[in-house]
């Protein structure tokens, strides 16, 4: 399948990407890793007349720590957000969900900013980024500015970003030590999750978020505000699904979804309780 | 759109137009059929190649995207007459059936080895995860592969 026409421009800073797709207007396209966006318009889901190849934006790509959070770069692949001590050490629920993306060859090429800025609610890092309280940056024509992860996504995807914004840092805060798990099922080894679970729990906190559980991704601050008055993490778990809208698919219907996100939310915050 | 991709060692500056995708270009425009085309949809690793070092699925990555790259394919992989010792492994260890995910599970196989030299038995199968052998004869892919670790190549 090959897609249909367009025009593609390679940017060489994040400037010229900006005012590369101010100009196209909203028929212009971020291009990174190409793995959410490619698929889409191969099927013709997509046909966005101008790709703005920002790939090579090397300086997009880093992991830092930052103190209290840890700063990763949009244009970082999941392979590199998987295997870094840094993510490893301070938000090791992160870099587990990053070994859950896709399968090695498309961990190679996809971008975490990509799989966010795709707000595809099936996916694993809008989720887990939710769950952690995370704050995305993006910039504009009109300036820098910090958008909360719990006001980032607003429909199926659909996001915060205005077409002339980019997204250019993800900022994830420490766990410090908090206990966490990450639950995916589905029924072959590199499919989206059927419902998937990031959590974790610790320092007097919890954050629980779903995937695929809706048209966006789901945090689950009922599940929290119960664990936080003291119920149980099975009585918790029963309210998992409470602020979902689980749709029916070829994979399962709303009813199966709810019982898997009852029953995932009680596996990963036992674990995550060890 | 002109680019200059270096592929099994020889580069070659080429017109394409922007959507041609990467394993359409091997295949295509160097004729370099070894390299297939399964699913299409980034599911079934096929088309793997590795690029810059790495494997990705070529069938989801367009040939201006590996615009200044290095790419290895299949045919790349033997030198002088002589087979890889992944391609060598698979052939002692009988790893392939029908063969048309053998090139992409070789490319995945041995993108897997520059990773984990030492991979145990259940980490060769999580790193084939990427890569679907349609008559299920993971079995001996699997061996082979930790054949070709133990061989230490």
């Amino acid at each position: 399948m090959i897609p249909s026409l367009f025009d593609y421009k390679r940017a060489s800073s994040a400037a010229e990407a900006i005012s590369l797709v101010t100009e196209y207007g909203e028929d212009a396209k971020f291009l990174a890793g190409g793995h959410s966006l490619l698929p889409l318009m191969k099927l013709r889901l997509a046909a966005p007349s101008v790709l703005v190849d920002i790939g090579r934006l090397k300086d997009l790509s880093y992991i830092t720590d930052a103190g209290s959070y840890i700063a990763i770069g949009a244009l970082t692949r999941h392979m590199d957000v998987e295997t870094s001590s840094i993510v490893k050490q301070h938000v090791p629920l992160l870099a587990c969900a990053a070994g859950h993306v896709g399968d090695p060859q498309v961990r190679h090429r996809g971008t975490i900013g990509g799989s966010i800025a795709h707000a595809d609610s099936a996916s694993d890092l809008p989720a887990t980024t939710l769950a952690l309280g995370a704050t995305y940056v993006v910039q504009g024509a009109s300036g820098i500015r910090e958008i909360a992860a719990t006001d980032f996504y607003k429909g199926f995807l659909e996001s915060a970003l205005r077409p002339d914004e980019m997204l250019t840092e993800i900022r994830v805060p420490k766990m410090n030590g908090a206990g966490w798990s990450f639950q995916k099922f589905n029924r072959r080894a590199q499919d989206w999750a059927i419902v998937g679970v990031a959590a974790w729990r610790g320092n007097g906190g919890s954050g629980v978020a779903l995937v695929n559980m809706g048209s966006t991704p789901v945090l689950a601050t009922d599940v929290a505000t119960a664990l936080a008055s003291g119920a149980s993490v099975a009585d918790s778990a029963e309210l998992a699904a409470a602020q979902a809208d689980p749709q029916s698919d070829l994979n399962a219907s709303a009813e199966y979804r709810t019982h898997l996100a009852k029953v995932l939310v009680r596996r990963a915050l036992e674990e995550a309780s060890k | 759109m002109k680019i200059s991709v270096t592929v099994n060692g020889q580069t070659h500056e080429s017109d394409v137009e922007p959507r041609t995708l990467l394993v359409q270009y091997v295949r295509e425009d160097l004729g370099l059929t070894g390299t297939n085309i399964g699913c299409d949809t980034s599911s079934c690793g096929a088309c793997s190649l590795h690029l810059d070092g790495e494997a990705v699925k070529s069938c989801t990555v367009l040939a201006v995207q590996a615009d200044g790259s290095k790419v290895t394919t299949i045919e790349g992989l033997a030198t002088d007459g002589k087979m890889h010792p992944m391609q060598e492994a698979f052939m002692q260890n009988h790893g392939l059936q029908c063969g048309f995910c053998t090139p992409g599970m070789v490319m995945a196989a041995i993108g897997l080895l520059n990773e984990n030299p030492n991979p145990t038995e259940d980490e060769v199968r999580i790193g084939l995860e990427g890569n679907l052998c349609r008559c299920t004869g993971y079995h001996n892919i699997v061996q082979s592969i930790l054949a070709c670790a133990k061989g230490g190549k």
